[in-house]
C-alpha cells in the first residue's frame, strides 16, 4: 500500500512535467496545445535516434534533444501557432490536432509502429532501498527532475525580467507592447520551454515503459488531467495534479490493473463536476 | 516634436479618423476632446502604433514611424497609458513598473521618482495592481509609461469612471512633467480639465477637426457646438 503509494508519488512527478508544459502554453499564450503529447513522444524517438546514431546514452542525448526541442517549439510558435491564435478560439485547436496527427504519421512511416523503449542501462534497472521500501533509480530521478524543472520555472517566472514580461503579456498582450515588450520573442521563448519540458518527459516516459507514434493521445490526456485537477495557472498545483494521478493509477492497479487508468478519468470527470474549469 | 500630417484610420468600413492633421511641441499640452466615438481613441492608438492607419503619416522628429510597431515606438519615446488603464492584474505594483522600466531611455524617471510623486504608492509597492482602485491604478498606468522617460507622453481618457477629485488631482501632475520638456497628447471626454491644462485644443465629430486653436480663444459656447456639432450662431 505504502510502496504504491510512493510509487505513485514518483510517476505522478513525471505527469506534471508533461503537464507543465502544456499549462505554460495555455497560460501564456491561451494556447491548447493538442500535439503536445506527440511532440513528447518525438522527445522520445529523438533520445532512440541518438542512441542508435551516436551511441549516446539517454542522458547525453539529453544535451542534444533538449537545444533542439526548444528550438522546434520556438519554430512552430513563429510560424503555426502565431497564426492560429489569431484565428479565433478554434483554429489553435484544430491547427494543433493536425499537428498531432502528421506527426503520429511520420513517426509511423520513419520509425514503424512498433513499440520501443529506450535503454537505460543498468541505472534504471537499480532501485535502493528506504525503510523496507525499494524505489527505482529512474523513477526517483524522474520525480526529481521534475521537481527541479517545475521550481526553476516558477523562479523563471516569478523572479527574473524575462518571468515579469511573460506574466504582463499573459495578462495583457498590448498593455505589454505598449510597454516596450517585444511578445514575439517573449511567445516563442515559452513555446519552446514548453516543447523541451516535453520532450525531457517523453524521455523518462520512454525510459519506464513502452511508446510508439500513437502514444503522444495518452500521454495528453493524461496532462490534461493533471493541469485540471491541480488548477489552472499553478506550477505546484499541477505537480500537485501529477501526484494524485499517479497515486490514484497506482492505488487502482493494486485492485486490478485493467481500471488502473479508467479510475485516473473517473477522478477528473469528478473534480470537473465538483469544481468546473472558469475559462 | 510629433507631427501627425492627414491621417485616417478605419473600424472595418468605417472611417474612424478622418485625415487629421496636429503637431506637437516639447513641453507642451494637446488636447484632443469630442464625444464617444468621435476618434479620439483612434487617433492615440493609430499615433502608438496599435492601430494601423490606413493613410497618412506620424513623424517624430521629422522621421517617418508611420510602419512602426507599438514596441520600437517606445524606446523611441512615445508612450501611450492607454483607455481603462490596462495594468498588469496579476503583477504587483512595483513589476508593473519594471515592465515599463525595461526599455526605458535615459531620464530623470525611475520607479523611486513615482514613489515620490505618488507616496502612498510605495507602501502600496507589493500588493497585486488589481487590488487598487481605480485612481490608484491610473496612477500606477501613468507610473508605469513615465519611467520608460517618453519624451511624448499619450494620456487616453484619464479621468474615465474617476471621482472628479482625483481627475483633479491627477490633472495637476502634468505641468510638472511639461516642465521637463516632455510634450503631452491627451485625450478626454471631460472637456474643462483639458482646457485647464492644455496650451492648445483641438476638438474632434466623427473623426474630423471641427475647432482647433489655443483654449482661451474659445467661448464655451462655440466648444460646446463644435463638440456635439451644432451649427455655430456666426450670423
Amino acid at each position: 500500500m505504502i510502496a504504491a503509494i510512493v510509487q505513485g508519488v514518483l510517476v505522478g512527478g513525471t505527469y506534471a512535467l508533461v503537464a507543465c508544459g502544456l499549462s505554460l502554453a495555455f497560460g501564456v499564450m491561451r494556447l491548447v496545445n493538442i500535439a503536445h503529447g506527440d511532440l513528447a513522444v518525438c522527445g522520445a524517438y529523438l533520445a532512440l535516434m541518438a542512441a542508435a546514431g551516436f551511441g549516446a546514452p539517454p542522458v547525453l542525448a539529453l544535451v542534444l534533444v533538449l537545444p533542439l526541442a526548444f528550438g522546434v517549439g520556438a519554430l512552430l510558435q513563429l510560424t503555426l501557432f502565431e497564426r492560429a491564435l489569431r484565428g479565433g478560439e478554434l483554429a489553435p485547436v484544430l491547427v494543433t490536432f493536425g499537428l498531432s496527427v502528421v506527426i503520429q504519421n511520420l513517426l509511423v512511416t520513419g520509425a514503424s509502429a512498433n513499440p520501443r523503449s529506450l535503454d537505460g542501462g543498468a541505472f534504471a534497472l537499480a532501485g535502493f532501498e528506504v525503510g523496507g521500501l525499494t524505489l527505482s533509480w529512474l523513477r526517483t530521478a524522474g520525480f526529481a527532475t521534475a521537481v527541479v524543472v517545475l521550481g526553476s520555472l516558477h523562479l523563471l517566472l516569478a523572479r527574473t525580467g524575462f518571468g515579469r514580461r511573460v506574466r504582463a503579456t499573459a495578462d495583457d498582450p498590448e498593455a505589454a507592447r505598449l510597454s516596450g515588450v517585444r511578445v514575439r520573442p517573449v511567445f516563442a521563448c515559452v513555446a519552446g520551454i514548453s516543447v523541451a519540458t516535453a520532450a525531457l518527459a517523453g524521455m523518462f516516459l520512454g525510459l519506464m515503459s513502452t511508446f510508439d507514434p500513437y502514444s503522444g493521445g495518452l500521454i495528453l490526456i493524461f496532462a490534461f488531467e493533471a493541469v485540471v485537477i491541480g488548477g489552472l495557472g499553478s506550477l505546484w498545483g499541477t505537480l500537485a495534479g501529477g501526484i494524485v494521478l499517479g497515486v490514484t493509477q497506482q492505488l487502482v492497479a493494486l485492485w486490478d490493473v485493467r481500471f488502473a487508468v479508467l479510475a485516473v478519468h473517473v477522478l477528473f470527470f469528478g473534480v470537473l463536476v465538483v469544481r468546473p474549469v472558469r475559462a | 516634436m510629433l507631427e501627425v500630417r492627414r491621417l485616417s484610420a478605419d473600424h472595418g468600413q468605417l472611417r474612424a479618423v478622418h485625415e487629421l492633421s496636429l503637431s506637437l511641441e516639447a513641453g507642451r499640452a494637446h488636447a484632443v476632446i469630442g464625444a464617444n466615438g468621435a476618434g479620439k481613441s483612434t487617433l492615440l492608438r493609430a499615433i502608438a502604433g496599435l492601430h494601423p492607419p490606413s493613410s497618412g503619416s506620424v513623424l517624430l522628429d521629422g522621421e517617418d514611424i508611420t510602419r512602426e510597431p507599438p514596441e520600437l515606438r517606445v524606446t523611441r519615446g512615445i508612450c501611450l497609458v492607454p483607455e481603462g488603464r490596462r495594468l498588469f492584474a496579476s503583477l504587483t505594483v512595483e513589476e508593473n513598473l519594471l515592465v515599463g522600466r525595461h526599455r526605458a531611455a535615459k531620464g530623470p524617471w525611475e520607479p523611486g521618482r513615482v514613489y515620490e510623486l505618488f507616496p502612498w504608492l510605495r507602501e502600496r509597492r507589493r500588493q497585486p495592481a488589481s487590488q487598487l482602485s481605480g485612481g490608484e491604478q491610473q496612477a500606477v498606468a501613468i507610473g508605469r509609461a513615465l519611467v520608460a522617460n517618453p519624451r511624448v507622453l499619450l494620456l487616453d481618457e484619464l479621468s474615465l469612471g474617476l471621482a472628479p477629485k482625483i481627475v483633479r488631482q491627477l490633472y495637476e501632475l502634468l505641468p510638472r512633467l511639461l516642465e521637463t520638456g516632455m510634450a503631452v497628447l491627451l485625450v478626454e471626454q471631460d472637456v474643462s480639465q483639458a482646457m485647464r491644462v492644455a496650451s492648445r485644443v483641438q476638438c474632434l465629430l466623427e473623426g474630423r477637426t471641427t475647432l482647433e486653436g489655443r483654449p482661451r480663444d474659445f467661448t464655451p459656447a462655440q466648444i460646446e457646438a463644435a463638440y456635439f456639432g451644432l451649427r455655430t450662431e456666426k450670423e
